[in-house]
């Protein structure tokens, strides 16, 4: 069934072709009979006589058999071509192309027999002796152009039948031109039309626009005939591989010769799958000949370079988006007749059709010369809809607002009209573009017109690609995503920088995430290392830097899906035949960000910054940076720190299975950092026996006890402003990161360094009774370092990001102290008020910590905002002072309770 | 014209059912590791030589890689993992059975072909019973041949390593 189904679709093609090229031979052949063009039309509509009765349909048998007869007569010479047999036969295609219509439609050949039609193809076919005797009536009124075949000329005089000769019978062959040889001119043709039957119905068309010079091929044979051709391109490639290890100059010239023709070739093949964009404007004329003509607006259509080719499947991909961007210029764009001559405009409104190759692309425009987009309007409309929210149309820009035209649901007209505005507009348009990798823009200029333009690639199939190498294998990464090459060489290597285990490079001041392609894929390690190329990528709307072993150049690739055995893998969005006819694959950008985790890590990265306001830029703070183990730079505020010391090896003892130097004669412990923040990488044994004498300790230490933390290396002592990213992925021992003095180093958690070594030093001396400490602070960074010194001391910490919460915390909490940053002091007048009152009442005395002792708001440190004010990294200093308060507060409070003893007593 | 194109429509038609009627008897045979393997020969589109492979690294380690079969882009299959045996000596030279399926074709990577066989349907025969659970899902049935014998492969199982992660 299906293969009949598929045989009579067949059949409807090669039929309605033929058809159309009838028409015109068979008002040639009125014009001019030649025997030539009388066999051309035989056969044809012998052909789908014969057709027909093989497939069953009678009917259109019954009418082409009659019409068969009549030209086999005047083939055989019986008689002469006049009007009255051209309309008869004309009449007969008709009626044959409305069965096929019918049949296209319903798969039936329909009622009507044309009873009529066959009767009188009948009587014309039985009375060969009317032609000669043939009587001029008169005629000939209103003779169209074209559209329909008028009988014009009487018979020609006898000379003629001499000259009919038998046709070949050779198939029919694809539409030839129309244009046959020119044809011969009779002497003696004197014109007198006679014309008994009417003239056929206007429904005879002419045959359509190119069909007469192209072929139908079906678009697989296309891509077979590609993929044959690209096969030849490496069969040539070889054999000139081969030829140019031989000394034969005839097999160098053929070879040459074979190469060219095989690009050309290539060229050709590729070209076939290209149309011309007035494929799909064609019928644009007609929309907008409609659509003005419901509206009651004038309107002409102008079209330029409608020859523009494009990949047949993106021209069907933008027919309908073109069609409806169309509708709406019409629609929306142009004004009535009568606004555009109250504005002084020309009555007649014009539209525009352009399309032009640029950069490898194919830019469409579409521009009326109408009203232009009211941004205004367009900003009430979203916000009558819902779509956008007053303020954020305030902030917008006229082109931001254009914009707004792109959302879903977004119709400006003023009514629904049957042309355009049913809900679905623009934003259909935008995706079904963007669908194929195009993109959409819209230039308006108030009163005076709009212009959409499409920016469209030029086929699919085919894209560009960068050829790179790693780990021995080739990869090709699709040029779209590809933004800039960086080669690192020398020095300059050690460009890339570690922020923990994740490299980063530093572009342009940024730091970029970067991953490394032979890693991501499990491939083996590059071999030299004495250049590494970074492509920086673009995936989504985040960057990242690939390093891959080389970069090879660009090409033109043919994209090809991999199997479905392999479409799990997210790495690879599909693969390609190289000029060697080895296959290559094609990276997968944004699949390849994922696997390397460059792209979740940055996208957490933001929207920590966004939850924690890092410290303020402008601070400036005093760092201590060493080396220890692979983490190169780690920092500390010299702040926390007591002392460096250097400690020969041989001074290192052993107490309770730790190791311990006597430091001012007293116990201090040591502890390998390294321990701490790569336990993985840590071996006790290998750690001392590879230890530099003497080791570098740097101690920490509180009024009761010190410790000291084994580092590789002190770097440096340096002023610096840092602003930290807290860790996403957390390590034990590392706050966080920063860019100190230009390179990327990782600050130490005191805190959790003491919780992993779960040393009792600096458990809090149980003779002081324990103080819980507010700690407001709007730098969670800042916050972590100060509760690592106030636990150290002994104190209870609570922490606080805003003076709103520090408020809950006091109204929830015992707190007997608060510590407040200078940020949250100086910088949120209005809370600090609030919390001074909150606290004063409960007697919390608080103690502010600067930067710099001049930074404070003048008059306010008399204990207006706050009880105490100490420098943030001066740590004895602020301990003492918060000691004091601690004690002033409780004294007070003692005091309280004694008078409210007193009181009770009394 | 028309009329001609009609016939070899039929002629393909009639082509396919004939086809049809001999696929189980008809069996491609090759050799994986030390076992004589079978699959219905209208599934395989030709045999080749050793080709160009390209590794998809992270791919499952049944699939050895990407060929160019004209153009088109064929994965391989390393039998020898499919079917659980001991990996192929490096020296050893591998014969590609092309393999036709609804999604195009994927290439078996065997030791050596064989030819094509006739099968009596009387010699065939169901697996025996002790033949592990991960051998069963891929061999249909077991032919007795005069002195081996050749385990017919259910091709679609054997092809469908699934997509991976």
């Amino acid at each position: 069934m299906l293969e009949d189904d598929e045989i009579i679709r067949e059949f409807l093609i090669e039929s309605n072709e033929n058809l159309n090229r009838l028409d015109t031979e068979i008002v040639d052949l009125e014009r001019h009979p030649t025997a030539e063009r009388l066999a051309s039309i035989f056969r044809t509509i012998h052909t789908i006589k014969g057709t027909c009765g093989f497939l069953g349909f009678e009917k259109l048998e019954g009418i082409t058999h009659h019409a068969e007869n009549i030209l086999s007569q005047l083939r055989a010479g019986q008689r002469q071509v006049s009007g009255n047999l051209v309309s008869v036969i004309l009449e007969s295609v008709d009626a044959v192309r409305q069965i096929l219509n019918k049949i296209e439609s319903t798969g039936q050949e329909g009622d009507n027999s044309y009873p009529e039609l066959v009767e009188r193809l009948e009587r014309t076919a039985a009375d060969t002796t009317s032609d000669a005797a043939a009587v001029a009536t008169a005629v000939a009124s209103g003779e169209t152009a074209g559209a329909k075949p008028q009988p014009a000329e009487a018979a020609p005089s006898a000379p003629q039948a001499a000259e009919v000769v038998a046709p070949t019978p050779e198939k029919v062959s694809l539409p030839a031109i129309a244009e046959a040889p020119a044809p011969v001119r009779k002497e003696n043709t004197p014109v007198i039309a006679a014309v008994t039957t009417p003239p056929p119905p206007a429904e005879v068309e002419k045959s359509s626009n190119i069909a007469d010079s192209s072929i139908r091929v079906d678009v697989s044979l296309l891509d077979k005939l590609m993929n044959l051709v690209g096969e030849l391109v490496l069969a040539r490639n070889q054999i000139l591989q081969f030829t140019s290890q031989h000394d034969d100059t005839g097999l160098n010239a053929t070879s040459q010769r074979l190469n060219l023709i095989t690009s050309e070739l290539q060229e050709g093949v590729m070209k076939t799958r290209m149309q011309p964009i007035g494929m799909i404007w064609n019928k644009l004329p007609r929309v907008v000949r409609d659509v003005a003509h419901s509206l009651g607006k004038q309107l002409e259509l102008e079209m330029e370079g409608a020859d523009t080719e494009l990949d047949k499947t993106i021209i069907e991909a933008i027919k309908d988006p073109l069609t409806h961007m169309v509708r709406n210029a019409c629609d929306h764009g142009v004004e009535d007749t009568e606004t555009r001559i109250r504005k002084g405009k020309p009555a007649k409104g014009t539209l525009k059709l352009k399309a032009y190759h640029e950069g490898g692309q194919v830019n469409i425009e579409i521009s009326d010369d109408g009203a232009g987009i009211d941004a205004e309007r367009v900003k009430r409309k979203a916000i009558e809809k819902g779509l956008i929210r007053a303020e954020q149309a305030a902030a917008m820009s006229e082109r931001e607002s254009i914009g707004l035209l792109f959302l879903p649901g977004f119709s400006t007209a003023q009514t629904v009209t049957n042309v355009s505005g049913r809900g679905v507009g623009m934003d259909v348009v935008k995706s079904n573009v963007e669908k194929i990798g195009g993109a959409v823009d819209i230039a308006t200029k108030l009163g005076e017109g709009t212009t959409v333009k499409l920016k469209i690639p030029l086929t699919l199939a085919i894209i560009p690609g960068l050829l790179v190498t790693s780990g021995g294998h080739r990869f090709v990464i699709p040029q779209v995503s590809l933004l800039e090459l960086i080669r690192l060489e020398g020095d300059a290597l050690s460009k890339i920088e570690f922020v923990h285990q994740a490299p980063v490079y530093r572009r342009r001041g940024a730091l970029l995430p970067i991953a490394y392609l032979n890693e991501v894929l499990k491939l083996p390690p590059t071999v030299s290392e004495e250049a590494k190329n970074i492509v920086v990528l673009q995936a989504e709307e985040r960057q990242f830097g690939l390093v891959v072993d080389g970069v090879n150049d660009t090409q033109e690739i043919v994209v090809k899906p991999m199997g479905k055995q392999l479409k799990g893998l997210t790495c690879y969005s599909g693969s390609t035949i190289m000029g060697d006819g080895a296959v290559a694959l094609i990276l997968d950008v944004i699949g390849i960000g994922q696997l390397s985790g460059v792209l979740n890590r940055t996208r957490e990265a933001h929207r920590s910054d966004a939850g924690e306001p890092a410290t303020a830029e402008g601070q400036k703070q005093r760092l201590l940076l060493f080396k220890s183990g692979s983490f190169e730079r780690l920092a500390v505020p010299l702040g926390l720190v007591a002392r460096l010391e250097e400690i020969p090896l041989s001074s290192v003892e052993y107490a309770a299975g730790r190791r311990v130097v006597q430091y001012r004669d007293q116990i201090l412990p040591l502890i390998a950092l390294s321990s701490i923040i790569e336990p993985q990488s840590f071996a006790p044994a290998a750690q001392e026996a590879e230890q530099p004498d003497p080791i570098q300790v740097v101690v920490f230490s509180n009024e009761e006890n010190t410790m000291g933390l084994i580092v590789d290396q002190i770097v440096d002592i340096v002023d610096e402003a840092v602003t930290m990213r807290r860790s996403n992925s957390p390590r034990p021992g590392i706050l966080g990161s920063a860019v100190v003095g230009k390179k990327v180093a990782d600050f130490l958690d005191l805190q959790s360094i003491i919780e992993t070594t779960g040393e009792k030093f600096f458990a809090a001396p149980e003779s002081r009774s324990v103080s819980t400490v507010l700690l407001a602070e709007s730098s969670a960074f800042n916050r972590g370092l100060l509760r690592s010194q106030l636990e150290m001391s002994g104190y209870e910490v609570l922490e606080a990001g805003s003076t709103s919460e520090a408020l809950q915390r006091v109204e929830r909490e015992s707190i007997q102290i608060m510590v407040i940053g200078s940020d949250l002091v100086a910088g949120d007048p209005a809370g600090m008020e609030k919390v001074r009152k909150r606290t004063a009442s409960a007697r919390i005395p608080i103690l502010a910590l600067g930067n710099a002792a001049n930074e404070m708001p003048a008059g306010k440190s008399n204990g207006s905002l706050y009880d105490d004010y100490q420098l943030r990294f001066e740590r004895q200093a602020m301990l003492e002072s918060i000691a004091r308060l601690a004690m002033a507060t409780s004294d007070s409070r003692i005091a309280d309770l004694e008078r409210a003893g007193e009181l009770v007593h009394a | 014209m028309l009329s001609n194109s009609m016939l070899s429509n039929h002629n393909g038609a009639a082509a396919k059912t004939s086809a049809a009627n001999s696929q189980n008897t008809q069996v491609s045979t090759f050799y994986v590791g030390k076992y004589f393997f079978g699959i219905e020969v209208v599934r395989v589109q030709e045999v080749l030589r050793c080709q160009k492979m390209t590794v998809v690294p992270l791919a499952p380690p049944v699939i050895e890689g990407l060929i160019n079969l004209r153009g088109q882009i064929v994965p391989a299959l390393d039998m020898r993992r499919r079917l659980n045996l001991e990996p192929r000596k490096a020296e050893a030279v591998p014969m590609n059975v092309i393999v036709r399926t609804e999604e195009g074709a994927i290439s078996l990577i065997v030791d050596d072909i064989g030819d094509v066989l006739d099968l009596e349907p009387e010699n065939i025969e169901t697996p025996p019973d002790n033949l592990g659970a991960e051998a069963r899902e891929l061999i249909r049935s077991v032919y007795k041949l005069k002195d081996s014998l050749l385990l017919l492969l259910d091709t679609d199982r054997t092809i469908d390593v699934g997509p991976t992660h």
